[in-house]
């Protein structure tokens, strides 16, 4: 894509995230939100970000892979460990890439 | 103990830069593997900056950088964008109330720096003086130090990843990021069950044309996760 193409998208990227971030904003006073929709909201970004990770974290080159040798499946579960027990953003990205490197150099 | 000085707007709008601050810490790296991902998946360094200011939303950033790396469909893109992103209305679902009697130039304004540090910064402040003509202020505050910390570390990002060899295995930090995200929300069986079942369709759908499988288990994950918060009310 031409860079013209990139930004037109982003434009539209911008706009769609604007509109969810306005949007009962803008209605507040005026329209109440449907029930199950206040319920199922909490699971969207549990579900969409849990999607996009573990094709990342248990696929090589599309095939299922368990073994030793695949350095972003144990750091990734190091990592979910490290933010299920300190629920800390910087430790858990940190001690990510520090074993996902340490494994990297030893496979 | 003396008491607290009146709340002016420059003192509000302090309180919201203070209490961002910390996150900062988080962001900064977060902005600058940012950077340096978005030109190792082909994007020039210009429009890699400029994303931060027209989409500015950090891991919609990652996932959009990458979809145009293996060259997703414009409509999946967005799509993408927009579903990563629909949290944000559980934001603005609850800051509204405290934005009401404003004017709408402070609304459009304080939507676009609506993040998830801004208003995990703001909401203490904002619950306890949700009355305060002031409140909006603070808001502000927390959002653009925001939006300032994350144009200066993308920036640093986009320079950086000009002199950087291609495979550090930088775009390792996008799941890392998710997990980040992630791991702490989940505080219940139903979330539980909503994410294991996203991440085990999305494996097994994987071969889906342009990662359409991608939607169908984000679907599959909301539908697992709404059953079992059903069933566990009765």
């Amino acid at each position: 894509m031409s860079q013209t193409a990139l930004i037109l998208l982003w434009i539209a990227c911008g706009l769609v995230t604007f509109a969810i971030r306005y949007s009962f904003i803008a209605l507040e006073g005026h329209y109440q939100p449907p029930s199950w929709f206040i319920r199922w909201l909490p699971f969207v970004p549990i579900a969409a970000l849990t999607a996009l990770t573990m094709p990342e974290l248990l696929l090589v080159a599309g095939q299922l892979d368990l073994g030793t040798d695949n350095s972003r499946l144990w750091a990734g579960l190091f990592a979910i460990a490290v933010a299920a027990r300190w629920r800390n953003t910087l430790l858990t990205i940190g001690s990510g890439f520090v074993a996902f490197w340490l494994l990297h150099q030893l496979g | 103990m003396t008491p607290p000085p009146p709340l002016t707007p420059l003192r509000a709008f302090m309180l919201g830069v203070r209490a961002l601050l910390p996150m900062l810490l988080g962001v900064v790296p977060f902005g600058v593997i940012y950077g340096v991902v978005a030109l190792q998946s082909g994007i020039p360094p210009l429009a890699a900056f400029l994303m931060s200011s027209l989409v500015f939303a950090g891991s919609a950033q990652f996932l959009l950088a990458q979809l145009v790396g293996v060259g997703a469909p414009v409509f999946l893109a967005v799509g993408a964008v927009g579903l990563i992103n629909l949290r944000h209305a559980l934001y603005s679902a609850s800051v509204a109330p405290v934005l009401h009697a404003l004017p709408r130039r402070w609304k459009l304004l304080l939507a676009y720096l609506l993040t998830d540090e801004a208003y995990a910064a703001a909401i203490p402040h904002l619950l306890r003086e949700p009355r305060s003509p002031l409140a909006h202020w603070i808001l502000f505050g927390a959002g653009f130090a925001l939006w300032f910390g994350w144009q200066l570390s993308t920036l640093a990002g986009v320079l950086l990843g000009a002199q950087l060899p291609a495979d550090l295995g930088l775009d390792f930090a996008l799941p890392l990021t998710f997990i980040a995200i992630v791991v702490p929300l989940i505080d219940s069986r139903p979330r539980l069950i909503a994410a294991l079942t996203a991440g085990a369709a999305a494996v097994l759908l994987v071969a889906m044309p342009y990662k359409t499988g991608l939607f169908v288990a984000v679907l599959a994950g909301l539908v697992a996760g709404a059953f079992m918060q059903g069933r566990s009310k009765q």
